[in-house]
Protein backbone atom coordinates (compact mmCIF):
# COMPACT_ATOMS: atom_id res chain seq x y z
CA UNK A 1 0.00 0.00 0.00
CA UNK A 2 2.99 1.88 0.76
CA UNK A 3 3.88 2.91 -3.07
CA UNK A 4 0.54 2.57 -4.49
CA UNK A 5 -0.90 5.53 -7.01
CA UNK A 6 -3.79 7.91 -5.44
CA UNK A 7 -6.48 5.53 -5.34
CA UNK A 8 -9.39 6.90 -7.25
CA UNK A 9 -12.05 8.78 -4.76
CA UNK A 10 -15.01 6.94 -6.89
CA UNK A 11 -13.93 3.24 -6.26
CA UNK A 12 -16.23 0.69 -6.07
CA UNK A 13 -15.82 -2.21 -3.84
CA UNK A 14 -14.85 -2.57 -0.06
CA UNK A 15 -12.08 -1.83 1.38
CA UNK A 16 -11.08 -0.56 5.16
CA UNK A 17 -10.08 2.38 6.42
CA UNK A 18 -8.30 3.31 9.57
CA UNK A 19 -10.98 5.97 11.94
CA UNK A 20 -14.13 7.90 10.79
CA UNK A 21 -17.42 6.81 8.44
CA UNK A 22 -17.18 4.92 5.51
CA UNK A 23 -17.50 7.74 2.85
CA UNK A 24 -20.79 6.07 0.51
CA UNK A 25 -19.09 4.64 -1.56
CA UNK A 26 -18.40 1.12 -1.16
CA UNK A 27 -15.11 2.18 0.70
CA UNK A 28 -14.90 1.14 4.32
CA UNK A 29 -18.62 -0.76 4.56
CA UNK A 30 -21.82 0.19 3.73
CA UNK A 31 -22.82 4.02 4.08
CA UNK A 32 -23.66 6.01 7.30
CA UNK A 33 -27.62 5.72 6.94
CA UNK A 34 -28.33 9.06 6.67
CA UNK A 35 -26.90 8.61 3.18
CA UNK A 36 -28.65 5.58 2.40
CA UNK A 37 -32.39 7.30 3.78
CA UNK A 38 -31.50 10.37 1.14
CA UNK A 39 -30.62 8.24 -1.57
CA UNK A 40 -33.57 6.13 -1.24
CA UNK A 41 -35.68 8.53 -1.63
CA UNK A 42 -33.74 10.48 -3.71
CA UNK A 43 -34.08 7.41 -5.91
CA UNK A 44 -38.16 7.53 -4.86
CA UNK A 45 -38.61 11.14 -6.06
CA UNK A 46 -37.24 10.63 -9.29
CA UNK A 47 -39.40 7.82 -10.02
CA UNK A 48 -42.05 10.03 -9.07
CA UNK A 49 -40.66 12.63 -12.04
CA UNK A 50 -40.93 10.12 -14.34
CA UNK A 51 -44.58 9.48 -13.16
CA UNK A 52 -45.34 12.79 -14.08
CA UNK A 53 -43.57 12.70 -17.17
CA UNK A 54 -46.20 10.28 -18.76
CA UNK A 55 -48.73 12.91 -17.62
CA UNK A 56 -47.11 15.46 -19.21
CA UNK A 57 -46.30 13.78 -22.19
CA UNK A 58 -50.56 12.80 -22.20
CA UNK A 59 -51.30 16.45 -21.27
CA UNK A 60 -49.11 17.39 -24.41
CA UNK A 61 -50.65 14.90 -27.02
CA UNK A 62 -53.99 15.70 -25.99
CA UNK A 63 -53.66 19.64 -25.36
CA UNK A 64 -55.80 20.20 -28.98
CA UNK A 65 -58.43 17.66 -28.22
CA UNK A 66 -60.55 19.82 -27.03
CA UNK A 67 -64.08 17.97 -28.79
CA UNK A 68 -65.46 21.14 -29.23
CA UNK A 69 -65.22 22.43 -25.66
CA UNK A 70 -63.08 25.36 -24.39
CA UNK A 71 -59.55 25.64 -24.96
CA UNK A 72 -56.57 26.06 -23.25
CA UNK A 73 -56.55 30.04 -24.05
CA UNK A 74 -60.05 30.50 -23.11
CA UNK A 75 -60.13 29.22 -19.53
CA UNK A 76 -56.59 29.81 -18.17
CA UNK A 77 -56.04 32.83 -15.63
CA UNK A 78 -52.49 33.66 -16.09
CA UNK A 79 -52.68 36.15 -12.93
CA UNK A 80 -53.68 33.67 -10.75
CA UNK A 81 -50.84 31.09 -12.27
CA UNK A 82 -49.16 33.39 -11.33
CA UNK A 83 -49.85 33.83 -7.81
CA UNK A 84 -49.81 30.38 -7.16
CA UNK A 85 -46.29 30.07 -8.57
CA UNK A 86 -44.98 33.34 -6.32
CA UNK A 87 -46.16 31.49 -3.44
CA UNK A 88 -45.04 28.36 -3.97
CA UNK A 89 -41.17 29.36 -4.87
CA UNK A 90 -41.50 31.65 -1.63
CA UNK A 91 -42.70 28.09 0.18
CA UNK A 92 -39.75 26.37 -1.09
CA UNK A 93 -37.28 29.02 0.14
CA UNK A 94 -38.58 28.91 3.56
CA UNK A 95 -38.21 24.89 3.54
CA UNK A 96 -34.80 25.75 2.72
CA UNK A 97 -34.87 28.21 5.89
CA UNK A 98 -36.63 25.40 8.21
CA UNK A 99 -33.76 22.86 7.26
CA UNK A 100 -30.86 25.32 7.63
CA UNK A 101 -32.57 25.99 11.07
CA UNK A 102 -32.60 22.49 11.87
CA UNK A 103 -29.38 21.81 11.07
CA UNK A 104 -28.32 24.49 13.40
CA UNK A 105 -30.83 23.25 16.12
CA UNK A 106 -32.95 25.80 16.14
CA UNK A 107 -36.22 25.29 17.21
CA UNK A 108 -37.44 28.46 16.91
CA UNK A 109 -36.29 29.82 13.57
CA UNK A 110 -37.47 25.62 12.65
CA UNK A 111 -41.25 26.26 13.66
CA UNK A 112 -41.72 29.55 12.54
CA UNK A 113 -40.48 28.79 8.66
CA UNK A 114 -42.40 25.67 8.91
CA UNK A 115 -45.11 27.87 9.44
CA UNK A 116 -44.86 29.80 6.72
CA UNK A 117 -43.73 27.32 4.53
CA UNK A 118 -47.00 25.53 5.32
CA UNK A 119 -49.13 28.88 5.13
CA UNK A 120 -47.69 29.18 1.64
CA UNK A 121 -48.36 26.41 0.31
CA UNK A 122 -51.57 25.72 1.63
CA UNK A 123 -52.52 29.49 0.00
CA UNK A 124 -51.27 27.66 -2.92
CA UNK A 125 -53.79 24.31 -2.87
CA UNK A 126 -56.81 26.88 -1.90
CA UNK A 127 -56.09 29.02 -4.80
CA UNK A 128 -56.09 26.07 -7.31
CA UNK A 129 -59.15 24.43 -5.47
CA UNK A 130 -60.59 27.39 -6.47
CA UNK A 131 -59.19 27.87 -10.22
CA UNK A 132 -60.39 23.97 -10.26
CA UNK A 133 -64.52 24.76 -8.73
CA UNK A 134 -64.76 27.71 -11.12
CA UNK A 135 -63.94 25.49 -14.37
CA UNK A 136 -66.23 22.85 -13.31
CA UNK A 137 -68.56 25.33 -12.85
CA UNK A 138 -68.27 27.03 -15.88
CA UNK A 139 -68.84 22.99 -17.32
CA UNK A 140 -65.37 22.39 -18.06
CA UNK A 141 -64.76 19.26 -15.43
CA UNK A 142 -62.67 16.60 -16.68
CA UNK A 143 -65.39 14.46 -18.14
CA UNK A 144 -65.82 18.01 -20.72
CA UNK A 145 -62.44 16.99 -23.32
CA UNK A 146 -59.47 14.76 -23.54
CA UNK A 147 -57.88 17.98 -23.06
CA UNK A 148 -59.00 19.01 -19.88
CA UNK A 149 -58.89 14.74 -18.72
CA UNK A 150 -55.41 15.29 -19.08
CA UNK A 151 -55.64 18.56 -17.26
CA UNK A 152 -57.35 17.63 -14.30
CA UNK A 153 -55.59 14.69 -14.30
CA UNK A 154 -51.85 16.58 -14.34
CA UNK A 155 -52.12 19.52 -12.54
CA UNK A 156 -54.74 17.63 -10.23
CA UNK A 157 -52.07 15.08 -9.39
CA UNK A 158 -49.34 17.93 -8.44
CA UNK A 159 -51.97 19.31 -6.00
CA UNK A 160 -52.41 15.71 -4.36
CA UNK A 161 -48.65 15.70 -4.15
CA UNK A 162 -48.55 19.04 -2.11
CA UNK A 163 -52.06 18.09 -0.19
CA UNK A 164 -49.71 15.44 1.23
CA UNK A 165 -47.14 17.18 1.62
CA UNK A 166 -48.49 19.61 3.74
CA UNK A 167 -49.62 16.87 5.88
CA UNK A 168 -46.21 15.78 6.17
CA UNK A 169 -45.04 18.90 7.40
CA UNK A 170 -47.13 19.24 10.04
CA UNK A 171 -45.84 15.73 11.00
CA UNK A 172 -42.65 16.90 11.44
CA UNK A 173 -42.92 19.95 13.12
CA UNK A 174 -45.42 17.95 15.62
CA UNK A 175 -42.63 15.27 15.79
CA UNK A 176 -39.82 18.03 16.55
CA UNK A 177 -42.11 19.36 19.40
CA UNK A 178 -42.30 16.06 20.80
CA UNK A 179 -38.82 14.49 20.25
CA UNK A 180 -36.32 17.41 19.19
CA UNK A 181 -33.91 17.31 16.61
CA UNK A 182 -32.88 13.28 16.91
CA UNK A 183 -31.03 11.91 14.36
CA UNK A 184 -34.02 9.98 12.79
CA UNK A 185 -36.35 12.95 12.88
CA UNK A 186 -33.69 14.66 11.28
CA UNK A 187 -33.76 12.08 8.54
CA UNK A 188 -37.32 12.60 8.27
CA UNK A 189 -36.63 16.45 7.63
CA UNK A 190 -34.05 15.92 5.07
CA UNK A 191 -36.13 13.60 2.92
CA UNK A 192 -39.61 16.55 3.62
CA UNK A 193 -37.57 19.15 2.11
CA UNK A 194 -36.23 16.73 -0.69
CA UNK A 195 -40.09 16.25 -1.35
CA UNK A 196 -41.02 19.77 -0.86
CA UNK A 197 -38.22 21.09 -3.66
CA UNK A 198 -39.11 18.35 -5.92
CA UNK A 199 -42.67 19.36 -5.97
CA UNK A 200 -41.78 23.12 -7.28
CA UNK A 201 -39.42 21.47 -9.63
CA UNK A 202 -42.55 20.05 -11.31
CA UNK A 203 -44.17 23.39 -11.00
CA UNK A 204 -41.82 24.90 -12.77
CA UNK A 205 -42.64 22.57 -15.29
CA UNK A 206 -46.35 23.08 -15.30
CA UNK A 207 -46.88 26.67 -15.48
CA UNK A 208 -44.87 26.53 -18.28
CA UNK A 209 -46.07 24.01 -20.19
CA UNK A 210 -49.63 23.83 -19.12
CA UNK A 211 -50.10 27.44 -18.51
CA UNK A 212 -47.78 29.65 -20.41
CA UNK A 213 -47.13 27.15 -23.70
CA UNK A 214 -51.13 26.23 -23.43
CA UNK A 215 -52.62 29.82 -23.36
CA UNK A 216 -50.60 30.99 -26.06
CA UNK A 217 -51.72 28.58 -28.21
CA UNK B 1 2.04 3.08 7.24
CA UNK B 2 -0.87 5.14 8.65
CA UNK B 3 1.38 7.93 6.59
CA UNK B 4 -0.15 5.64 3.68
CA UNK B 5 -3.64 5.33 4.92
CA UNK B 6 -3.70 8.80 4.93
CA UNK B 7 -2.56 9.50 1.71
CA UNK B 8 -5.45 6.87 0.45
CA UNK B 9 -7.97 8.59 2.37
CA UNK B 10 -11.21 8.61 0.20
CA UNK B 11 -11.77 12.06 0.78
CA UNK B 12 -15.11 13.62 2.31
CA UNK B 13 -17.70 11.31 2.85
CA UNK B 14 -20.56 11.64 0.52
CA UNK B 15 -23.41 13.66 0.76
CA UNK B 16 -27.16 13.24 0.91
CA UNK B 17 -29.42 14.49 -1.58
CA UNK B 18 -30.43 17.32 -0.41
CA UNK B 19 -27.51 17.98 1.80
CA UNK B 20 -25.34 20.70 2.03
CA UNK B 21 -21.39 20.70 3.55
CA UNK B 22 -21.19 24.09 5.57
CA UNK B 23 -17.64 24.07 6.76
CA UNK B 24 -16.99 26.49 8.98
CA UNK B 25 -19.21 29.56 7.20
CA UNK B 26 -22.00 27.75 9.01
CA UNK B 27 -25.56 29.01 8.74
CA UNK B 28 -24.84 32.72 6.93
CA UNK B 29 -23.12 30.63 3.71
CA UNK B 30 -26.08 28.36 3.95
CA UNK B 31 -28.81 31.44 3.89
CA UNK B 32 -26.60 33.46 1.00
CA UNK B 33 -27.01 30.01 -1.45
CA UNK B 34 -31.33 29.71 -0.36
CA UNK B 35 -30.98 33.47 -1.09
CA UNK B 36 -29.33 33.88 -4.39
CA UNK B 37 -31.66 30.91 -5.83
CA UNK B 38 -34.75 32.06 -4.62
CA UNK B 39 -34.05 35.81 -6.81
CA UNK B 40 -32.88 33.85 -10.00
CA UNK B 41 -35.85 31.47 -9.82
CA UNK B 42 -38.01 34.59 -9.51
CA UNK B 43 -36.07 36.55 -12.14
CA UNK B 44 -36.35 32.93 -14.70
CA UNK B 45 -40.26 33.05 -13.72
CA UNK B 46 -40.74 36.31 -13.80
CA UNK B 47 -39.42 36.24 -17.75
CA UNK B 48 -41.73 33.16 -18.44
CA UNK B 49 -44.71 35.25 -17.69
CA UNK B 50 -43.24 38.18 -19.36
CA UNK B 51 -42.34 37.14 -22.69
CA UNK B 52 -45.57 34.68 -22.85
CA UNK B 53 -47.60 38.16 -22.90
CA UNK B 54 -45.39 40.68 -25.04
CA UNK B 55 -44.64 40.48 -28.32
CA UNK B 56 -40.90 40.87 -27.35
CA UNK B 57 -40.06 37.60 -28.90
CA UNK B 58 -41.10 36.20 -32.63
CA UNK B 59 -44.24 34.51 -32.12
CA UNK B 60 -43.21 30.95 -33.66
CA UNK B 61 -40.29 30.74 -31.20
CA UNK B 62 -42.15 31.89 -27.97
CA UNK B 63 -42.69 27.92 -26.63
CA UNK B 64 -38.69 27.40 -27.20
CA UNK B 65 -38.11 30.48 -25.40
CA UNK B 66 -40.25 29.61 -22.08
CA UNK B 67 -39.00 25.53 -22.10
CA UNK B 68 -35.30 26.96 -22.12
CA UNK B 69 -36.33 29.33 -19.42
CA UNK B 70 -38.14 26.62 -17.03
CA UNK B 71 -34.89 24.07 -17.99
CA UNK B 72 -32.60 27.15 -16.82
CA UNK B 73 -35.38 27.64 -13.34
CA UNK B 74 -35.07 23.82 -12.72
CA UNK B 75 -31.33 23.90 -13.35
CA UNK B 76 -31.31 26.70 -10.63
CA UNK B 77 -33.42 24.37 -7.91
CA UNK B 78 -31.93 21.42 -8.16
CA UNK B 79 -27.93 23.32 -7.83
CA UNK B 80 -29.26 26.16 -4.73
CA UNK B 81 -32.54 24.56 -3.00
CA UNK B 82 -31.17 20.87 -4.01
CA UNK B 83 -27.55 21.51 -3.54
CA UNK B 84 -26.60 18.95 -6.50
CA UNK B 85 -22.58 19.72 -7.07
CA UNK B 86 -20.08 18.07 -9.49
CA UNK B 87 -18.28 16.93 -6.21
CA UNK B 88 -16.94 13.26 -5.59
CA UNK B 89 -19.06 13.47 -2.45
CA UNK B 90 -21.77 13.78 -5.26
CA UNK B 91 -21.65 11.48 -7.70
CA UNK B 92 -24.29 8.66 -6.76
CA UNK B 93 -27.19 11.66 -6.44
CA UNK B 94 -26.18 13.20 -10.20
CA UNK B 95 -25.92 9.49 -11.73
CA UNK B 96 -29.40 8.63 -10.56
CA UNK B 97 -30.52 11.87 -11.47
CA UNK B 98 -28.97 11.51 -15.04
CA UNK B 99 -30.74 8.46 -15.28
CA UNK B 100 -33.68 10.08 -14.05
CA UNK B 101 -33.70 12.69 -16.85
CA UNK B 102 -32.68 10.43 -19.57
CA UNK B 103 -36.40 7.95 -18.66
CA UNK B 104 -38.76 11.54 -18.56
CA UNK B 105 -36.92 12.57 -22.03
CA UNK B 106 -37.76 8.88 -23.83
CA UNK B 107 -41.19 9.37 -22.46
CA UNK B 108 -42.19 12.39 -23.21
CA UNK B 109 -40.17 12.94 -26.63
CA UNK B 110 -40.86 9.00 -27.82
CA UNK B 111 -44.74 9.74 -26.46
CA UNK B 112 -45.27 13.01 -28.45
CA UNK B 113 -43.06 12.04 -31.82
CA UNK B 114 -44.80 8.56 -31.94
CA UNK B 115 -48.50 9.97 -31.85
CA UNK B 116 -47.64 13.03 -33.98
CA UNK B 117 -46.54 9.79 -36.74
CA UNK B 118 -49.75 8.47 -35.57
CA UNK B 119 -51.72 11.35 -36.09
CA UNK B 120 -49.74 12.27 -39.83
CA UNK B 121 -50.75 9.01 -41.29
CA UNK B 122 -54.22 8.94 -40.11
CA UNK B 123 -56.59 8.50 -42.63
CA UNK B 124 -58.88 11.87 -42.01
CA UNK B 125 -61.84 11.43 -40.06
CA UNK B 126 -63.99 12.76 -42.62
CA UNK B 127 -62.68 10.03 -45.40
CA UNK B 128 -63.42 7.35 -42.75
CA UNK B 129 -67.00 8.50 -42.62
CA UNK B 130 -67.40 8.07 -46.20
CA UNK B 131 -65.96 4.80 -46.15
CA UNK B 132 -68.18 3.50 -43.74
CA UNK B 133 -70.81 4.73 -45.47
Amino acid sequence: MSLAEPMDPNRVGDLPIEGGEAPGRGLGGPAPVRIVVGYGFWIFILSDMVMFSAFFAAYAVLAGATAGGPTAKQIFDLNNVAIETGCLLASSFACGMASLAAGARNPLWFHVSMAATFVLGAIFLGLELKEFAGLAAQGAGPQRSAFLSAFFTLVGCHGAHITAGLAWLLTMSAQVVAKGFRADIMRRILCFTLFWHALDIIWVAIFTIVYLIGAGR
Amino acid sequence: MSEAHHDAAPGPEDLAPGEERLDGSGVAHGVRGYLIGLVLAAGLTAASFYFAGSGLIYGPAIPAALVALAVAQMGVHLVFFLHLTTGSDNTNNILALAFGILIVTLVIVGSLWIMANLNHNMVPMSRVMQMQR
